[in-house]
């Protein structure tokens, strides 16, 4: 076992219990949708213990539910969890030099919000603490709000809601973040426009696969105005 | 939904975090590269938005849903709490819908 860093355990725990709130909230939207775009309770439970990233399971049950292909919609989903590598070779100091079984546990752990915990912290003994106890409470959150909202999608029925519109609100919430640079803001617009304007043109599905091209605006040279998050 | 696409997902997103955490941890990923990567959500969840608010299957339409959308960029504009944003988006299409 790690050694903990207490002082700043308590400051640590409230931290991440703000940001899980967020996650139970999400985390039941994703269940609802789940189900109601042909997800069994078990398989939405199953999509957030396994793959526990949220984007990419959202985006995947994006795509099926507006008919799209189960290869499309690993496509998108698997090219949005991209990331997670570049947040895990930042976690791997925090993760280094703890036993196999945890550091394996630790990777499942290595999402946008135990990165943003982490990374708010200087010495090395507090990131771990941060990093494990953001963790746990943030997969905790994320697998009870998705085990609620399962439940709560199947009894209801999600059109009589207006939630189909639950996707693109979703979405706009998680965007936010990533629109700070100019580079992120050319990539959503050319993500958006590519989107539907291939719409007619490609099976549904493709034009979301299309869209990511918009990631190529990395190539340029970061520009003086960029700032890193 | 199917198992297979489940367990392909969880398979790869898993490989992808331990690609970067454990499997190749001391590796310097060349800048742009990592810059692409952090871009993806950018195209990406744009490009969801941009389909799941304009589009029906391969049919492009402005309906209900832009009402609930554009509230919901207000909303994460004025930085409103995530529960507020998601229930007036989707409380105005519903709405929108009710009445018209």
């Amino acid at each position: 076992m790690h050694h903990f860093s207490a002082p700043h355990a308590r400051r640590l725990i409230s931290a991440s219990l703000m940001i899980g709130v967020a996650f139970v909230i999400f985390g039941l939207s994703f269940g609802v949708l789940a189900v109601s775009a042909g997800a069994s309770v078990l398989q939405a439970c199953a999509m957030s213990l396994l793959i526990f990233t949220g984007a990419s399971q959202m985006s995947a049950v994006s795509v099926i539910a507006t008919g799209g292909s189960a290869a499309s919609a690993f496509g998108g989903a698997v090219l949005l969890s991209g990331r997670n590598a570049v947040y895990g070779l930042a976690m791997a100091p925090v993760l280094r030099g703890g036993s196999l079984p945890s550091r394996l546990l630790g990777a499942q752990w290595v999402i946008d919000e135990t990165t943003a915990v982490v990374s708010a912290e200087s010495d090395a003994a507090t990131r771990r603490t941060a990093f494990w106890i953001s963790g746990a409470i943030l997969y905790a959150s994320w697998n009870i709000g998705t085990f609620l909202g399962a439940l709560l999608g199947s009894s209801i029925n999600p059109s009589d809601f207006g939630l189909d519109v639950a996707f693109p609100v979703m979405f706009t919430a998680m965007v936010a973040s990533h629109l700070r640079t100019k580079a992120g803001r050319y990539a959503a617009l050319f993500g958006a426009v590519a989107a539907v304007a291939l719409a007619p043109f490609m099976p549904v599905g493709l034009p979301i696969l299309v869209a990511a091209f918009g990631m190529l605006f990395g190539l340029a040279p970061q520009s003086s105005d960029e700032v890193t998050a | 939904m199917t198992w297979t696409l489940i367990l392909s997902l969880a398979a790869s997103a898993y490989f992808l975090k331990l690609l970067g955490a454990v499997i190749i941890g001391h590796w310097v990923m060349p800048p742009a590269l990592e810059r692409c990567l952090m871009l993806i959500p950018a195209a990406l969840l744009a490009g969801l938005i941009a389909k799941d608010t304009f589009t029906v299957g391969q049919q492009i339409g402005v309906d209900a849903r832009a009402a609930g959308l554009a509230v919901a960029v207000i909303a994460t504009w004025r930085k409103l709490p995530f529960v507020v944003i998601i229930v007036a988006g989707v409380g105005t299409t519903a709405l929108i819908r009710l009445f018209v």
